[in-house]
This record gives structure tokens, C-alpha cells and sequence, in this order.
């Protein structure tokens, strides 16, 4: 039961955010410069909060090391995605990294 | 026929997202299942959030006891960038009938939007909604069956394959472009900081604070920048 509240109550305030701009937009002219600047930072505010504690945080401590095979298969990856913008080729390559790392005593 | 037409192209330009949405749709059916949802929970959870990532946080906090509240917050907070691509998307959706613009808002996404988009710039002629149901077809259908599997088969994935891993590097493809100058920069910085520095704090409260810090250090960087 409470799981299903969850999944309801993230789901109506998920599709709250998508049609916000999309039914306003008849009834504003454009959207304001300025709340397009702003909504510019959530991608990387948001995005950055999720993946770097999955990078640095080991157990329950913080973990910045050549041994932490996760981080530095993370920095391989983001080499990738700067390179190539190719969402399978970064998860492609980030994997293959782990594994090869978890191989090295 | 055009239309038909328009669909069929959006659901073929949609194909390459596949490789990487369905293991996304998978690894969030095993997780979900694995943090003691039902089998139709799970599949729900896709169909009707349709946004990974929150997904996946919002699990994660579950599994560690966080109050429903925040679990929810946190999950929308995750999904703010959808504003965004509302904002963005919002101009090619206005002739739609307004039944049918409630309707496919449902299925904006971070792929479904970038593929849309980049088509309804290439060419003006595109019948949009078609070509916009074809794209949510491939996407949507791909990723909620991509979590069936996860769900059925989840469980018999051997623990060192390290799937949950894929998740992270996902983001990663979707965070490094969107890092495009100084201030977007900043945001990414602190937004990552303070999620790690905050992974303690009580209730679970790391990630939307660490998002919404990330964002105002973006503006204020962005009005400094401006300001120069």
C-alpha cells in the first residue's frame, strides 16, 4: 500500500513538471528568458548529485583512491562521453573498465 | 499516409536509444523488485513515472528507510529537468488538440525530447504528433518492457556482473553534455559536492538539497557572469 502511494504520488508530481510549460504556453507568449536560464542548471545540478556520491562513497565512508575501481572507471567513462556524446559507448566502455579494474589485484 | 508515415520515422529513429533504455528499464525493474515491490508494482512504477533515475533514487532511499515524503520530494526533484524540456518542447505542441497534449506530455524524456526536437528542426513538414508517438512508442514501450525483464530475470543476474553500476555511467552520458560553459559548470560542481558531503545528513535530504544548491550556484554564477 505504501509503495503504491509512492509510485502515485511521484508519478502525478513527474507529469505535473511535463505538461507545466505545455498547457501554459497558450496562455503566456514564451516562456521567460530568464526561467530558461535557470531550468538550464538542473540537468547538471541534479545529474552531478546522483552520480557523484555513486563515485566517491565506499561503504560508508568517503573513498578518492586509485584502489576505488568504481571512481576511476567513472573518470574513464566521462572521458568517453566527453569525447564521443555517446550514451552507449560511455555505459559500454564505463562497464568493460570495472571489469578489467576488478581483475587488477 | 504521411502521418503514418511520421510514425513510422519516429519509431525508427528511436531504435538506437534501445541498447542503452531497455537495460535502464531492466536495472530499475530488478532494483524495485529486489527492494520488496510486487511484480506489477514494479512494472507500474515504470509505466507511470517513466523516469529512471528518479526511479532508482527513490528506491534507494526506500531501501534505506527514509520518511515517504522525502522519497517522493526526492523523486520529483530528480524529474525538475522535465520543466525544462517542457519549456523547450512546448511550441511544437501547441496546434495539438489539448486532449492530445495532455497526452504526450506523459512521455517527455530526456532521449524522446532530444530526438524529437533535433527532427521537428531539420524538417518543418514533419506531422509532429505522429512523428512524436512513433518516437514514445520505441522509447516508452521499450523501456517498460526492458522492466518486465528485469522484474522476471532480475534476480538470476549474477551479483558480479555489477549491473547497478550502469546506472551511474547513464547519468554520466547525460551529465558531461550538459556541462557547456562556466556556469552550468558550477552547477554540476556543487551539485556533486554537497550530495556527497550531505550523504549523511537525516532523512535522506542529500540530494534535493544538493540539486536545488547546485542549481542557485548555477544562476548566481550565471548573474556574475553576466554582470562582468
Amino acid at each position: 500500500m505504501k509503495l503504491w502511494l509512492v509510485v502515485l504520488a511521484a508519478a502525478l508530481g513527474t507529469y505535473a513538471l511535463r505538461v507545466s510549460f505545455v498547457t501554459l504556453f497558450g496562455r503566456v507568449d514564451d516562456v521567460p528568458p530568464r526561467v530558461k536560464r535557470v531550468l538550464a542548471f538542473v540537468p547538471p545540478a541534479v545529474l552531478a548529485a546522483l552520480v557523484l556520491p555513486e563515485l566517491v562513497l565506499y561503504g560508508d565512508g568517503l573513498s578518492v583512491s586509485l584502489s576505488n575501481d568504481r571512481l576511476i572507471a567513472g573518470l574513464i567513462a566521462a572521458g568517453v562521453a566527453w569525447k564521443t556524446e555517446d550514451m552507449l559507448a560511455t555505459v559500454v566502455v564505463g562497464m568493460l573498465a570495472l571489469y578489467a579494474l576488478s581483475l587488477v589485484p | 499516409m504521411t502521418d503514418r508515415r511520421d510514425f513510422l520515422a519516429g519509431a525508427w529513429d528511436s531504435v538506437p536509444t534501445l541498447p542503452a533504455n531497455v537495460p535502464f528499464g531492466f536495472v530499475a525493474g530488478a532494483a524495485a523488485v529486489q527492494a520488496g515491490f510486487s511484480d506489477l508494482q514494479a512494472v507500474a512504477m515504470s509505466a507511470l513515472i517513466f523516469g529512471g533515475a528518479s526511479q532508482l533514487a527513490a528506491i534507494d532511499l526506500l531501501g534505506s528507510g527514509a520518511p515517504l515524503a522525502i522519497v517522493v520530494l526526492t523523486a520529483v526533484v530528480v524529474n525538475l529537468r522535465y520543466v525544462m524540456y517542457s519549456a523547450a518542447i512546448a511550441p511544437y505542441f501547441r496546434d495539438f488538440k489539448s486532449k492530445w497534449r495532455l497526452f504526450a506530455s506523459q512521455f517527455i524524456v530526456d532521449t524522446t525530447f532530444a530526438i524529437a526536437v533535433t527532427e521537428y528542426e531539420r524538417d518543418p513538414e514533419t506531422d509532429r504528433l505522429a512523428y512524436w508517438l512513433g518516437v514514445c512508442a520505441t522509447i516508452y514501450v521499450g523501456y517498460v518492457l526492458g522492466t518486465a525483464a528485469g522484474v522476471v530475470v532480475g534476480d538470476a543476474v549474477p551479483d558480479g556482473l555489477q549491473l547497478d553500476f550502469a546506472v551511474p555511467l547513464l547519468f554520466l552520458a547525460l551529465l558531461v553534455p550538459s556541462i557547456t560553459d562556466e556556469a552550468t559548470g558550477v552547477a554540476a560542481a556543487v551539485g556533486g559536492f554537497v550530495a556527497v558531503a550531505a550523504a549523511g545528513l537525516p532523512m535522506n535530504v542529500g540530494i534535493v538539497v544538493a540539486a536545488l544548491l547546485g542549481i542557485t550556484a548555477g544562476a548566481v554564477a550565471d548573474f556574475a557572469e553576466v554582470g562582468r
